[in-house]
């Protein structure tokens, strides 16, 4: 419980810094690259190696690389879909979120199956 | 032309900041219970997982879309232009997300880990700032080449 509060709270602060440096930026594709930052990354890796290794944080980092080719893609998607048919961004980033969890898992799932 | 405006942060309410706080704070502590739960291979897809992007998105829409009315101009349309825009620049960054992982994943063992998760940190900035400038110097090639074919093209009209 502890630990949770304690990467809420960093996670929180690492989030929020990022999106703080999103909006000081013009122009906004410049700007956007802040929404994809490590943040997550940063808030959690720290506390991972000091609980449960190196090795165990490398894996997680192995693995974030298929998360990260799956927000290259579903952001891809938001800004084509948004240009395309002028759609509301909250409906389009929360309706393509799926695309998210089916590129991410798909590529986890056929690379334990090739390896 | 890639320019810092302090005054933006005003656009922003208080209580956007905080749910930034919030979104950003449980998708963190969720990270780590899912890992805790499913494993190292699970919990690492959610290092990359698009925690605020939705509410950030949503912020860049509003925020055009108040600005465009204070002007007295009808700005929905611009605003969804505006989050598209950042979306974009989001999957750009996406690009150093991976190098990020890539690098901690690569370099993590047998190293001091502030080291490398400071250098994989540059290594994003870097990589996403390179992605922004190349695309940009694409779409402005690009354009220049419609331009000048659009007015080669009236030039023959003219002559005929």
């Amino acid at each position: 419980m502890t630990e949770s509060l304690v990467r809420f709270a960093i996670g929180g602060v690492v989030v929020s810094l990022f999106a703080i440096l999103g909006d000081l930026f013009q122009p906004k594709s410049f700007a956007g690259l802040f929404g994809a930052a490590p943040s997550i990354a940063l808030a959690t890796l720290g506390l991972t190696v000091a609980h449960s290794g190196k090795a165990y944080a490398a894996l997680e980092a192995r693995s974030m690389m298929l998360g990260a080719a799956a927000f290259l893609v579903y952001a891809a998607l938001v800004s084509w879909a948004g240009m395309r048919w002028k759609l509301d961004a909250l409906k389009t980033t929360l309706g393509l979120m799926p695309v998210w969890f089916a590129v991410s898992f798909g590529a986890w799932m056929v690379l334990r199956v090739v390896r | 032309m890639i320019s810092v405006k302090p005054g933006s942060l005003k656009e922003s309410r208080p209580h956007e900041y905080v749910m930034r706080f919030v979104f950003g704070g449980l998708c963190t502590a969720a990270a780590g219970l899912i890992a805790k739960k499913f494993g190292p291979g699970v919990g690492g897809l959610f290092l990359a997982f698009p925690a605020i992007f939705p509410a950030s998105s949503s912020l860049v829409e509003s925020h055009e879309k108040r600005r465009k009315k204070e002007a007295g101009l009808q700005g929905e349309r611009r605003g969804r232009d505006a989050a598209a825009v950042d979306a974009a620049g989001a999957a750009l960054g996406a690009i150093g997300l991976m190098v990020f992982a890539l690098m901690v994943w690569r370099l993590l063992e047998g190293r001091s880990a502030a080291g490398v998760i400071a250098a994989a940190t540059l290594a994003w900035a870097v990589t996403a700032g390179a992605a922004w400038w190349m695309r940009r110097t694409l779409v402005h090639v690009l354009r220049r080449r419609k331009t000048r074919s659009a007015s080669a093209d009236a030039a023959e009209l003219e002559r005929r």
